[in-house]
């Protein structure tokens, strides 16, 4: 089977760039680091933005990283319905740049949370989840002090009534509206995410169910990739 | 000429900052009944129009400085 190609964007302040890229690469893609400053992106049939703390994450998380010349390549890539997978940091950089409804807000707690949590997979009928059964439970961890999802309740509305909503936490960690872990664009090629599957694709590390998310990105990237060849 | 941009938690918006700070000032006995936490940005701008100088700080709030989903803000010019 051919290796799609998948770029991963390092930030300045990017810290899992390396750790999604392997993730990746086990599962069969080829990834490539893009940094921040690029223009354009490679041929891929797929992009990740990273977790991490995009340019100090001064301001507010992302607000900043949203500005970074790659991200109008990545933007144009998804509007052509190219795969975005933002997670973490890339999840609230998405947010802030208009790709993603809603917003990152500090965790209701006020605490930073570094744990394994049970998420409930809402849909598995999206390009990042096909390996995935709707219903059934991740555990996949959690690093974040600015992971509380929202979105007034015209948006929430909207999220719920279009099936936006991909995960939810099973027990809410950090305050976010409707315990949302997760959700994608309205065109359902854009998903960001606050628990980070690149973590969890090893048993040696607890848990395996990250890989059933990027294995997913990887099946559909490689789709893709044939489909435009 | 100077400017200072005030962005503030709208109203509804949970402020768990906002609570903090409350809380303790409740703690050092300070009757507070509510505390919300919001930002404060200075700025030194070449523009020499107060008119012209609010219209790009309006810009720049939408773009920028404040999240209009969570935060409204204030814009104060010197003249």
């Amino acid at each position: 089977m051919n290796r799609p190609r998948i770029a991963v964007v390092t930030f300045p302040g990017s810290n899992d760039d390396r750790d999604a890229a392997l993730a990746l690469e086990r599962l069969g893609a080829e990834p490539t680091l893009v940094w921040h400053a690029e223009p354009e992106l490679p041929d891929v049939g797929g992009v990740v933005l990273p977790g991490g703390f995009s340019y100090g994450d001064y301001l507010r998380c992302g607000a900043i990283a949203r500005f970074a010349p790659v991200l109008e390549a990545v933007r144009r890539f998804a509007e052509d319905g190219g795969l975005v997978l933002g997670i973490c940091n890339g999840f609230q950089v998405l947010c802030e740049a208009g790709l993603l409804p809603g917003v990152l807000r500090p965790n209701a707690s006020l605490e930073f949370v570094c744990r394994d949590v049970a998420l409930r997979l809402e849909r598995a009928d999206t390009p990042f989840t096909s390996r995935g059964e709707a219903g059934q439970t991740l555990t996949i961890p959690i690093k974040h002090g600015e992971g509380c999802y929202f979105a007034d309740e015209e948006l929430l509305d909207e999220l719920e009534r279009d099936g936006q909503v991909v995960l939810r936490y099973e027990q809410n960690p950090n305050g976010s509206v409707s315990a949302i872990a997760g959700v994608t664009n309205r065109g359902g090629n854009v998903f960001g995410l606050m628990p980070h599957p690149e973590h969890a694709v090893d048993p040696l590390l607890g848990s395996t169910d990250g890989a059933l998310l990027l294995g997913s990105l990887v099946d559909a990237a490689r789709e893709r990739e044939l489909t435009a060849a | 000429m100077k400017a200072t941009i005030l962005v503030r938690p709208k109203p509804g918006i949970l402020d768990p900052q906002g609570e903090a700070v409350q809380s303790s000032l409740r703690q050092l006995g300070f009757a507070v009944d509510e505390a919300r936490v919001g930002r404060v940005i200075d700025l030194e701008l070449a523009d020499a129009d107060a008119d012209a100088a609010r219209a790009e700080l309006e810009r720049a709030c939408e773009q920028l400085l404040a999240n209009p989903l969570i935060e409204s803000y204030e814009i104060a010019v010197e003249r």
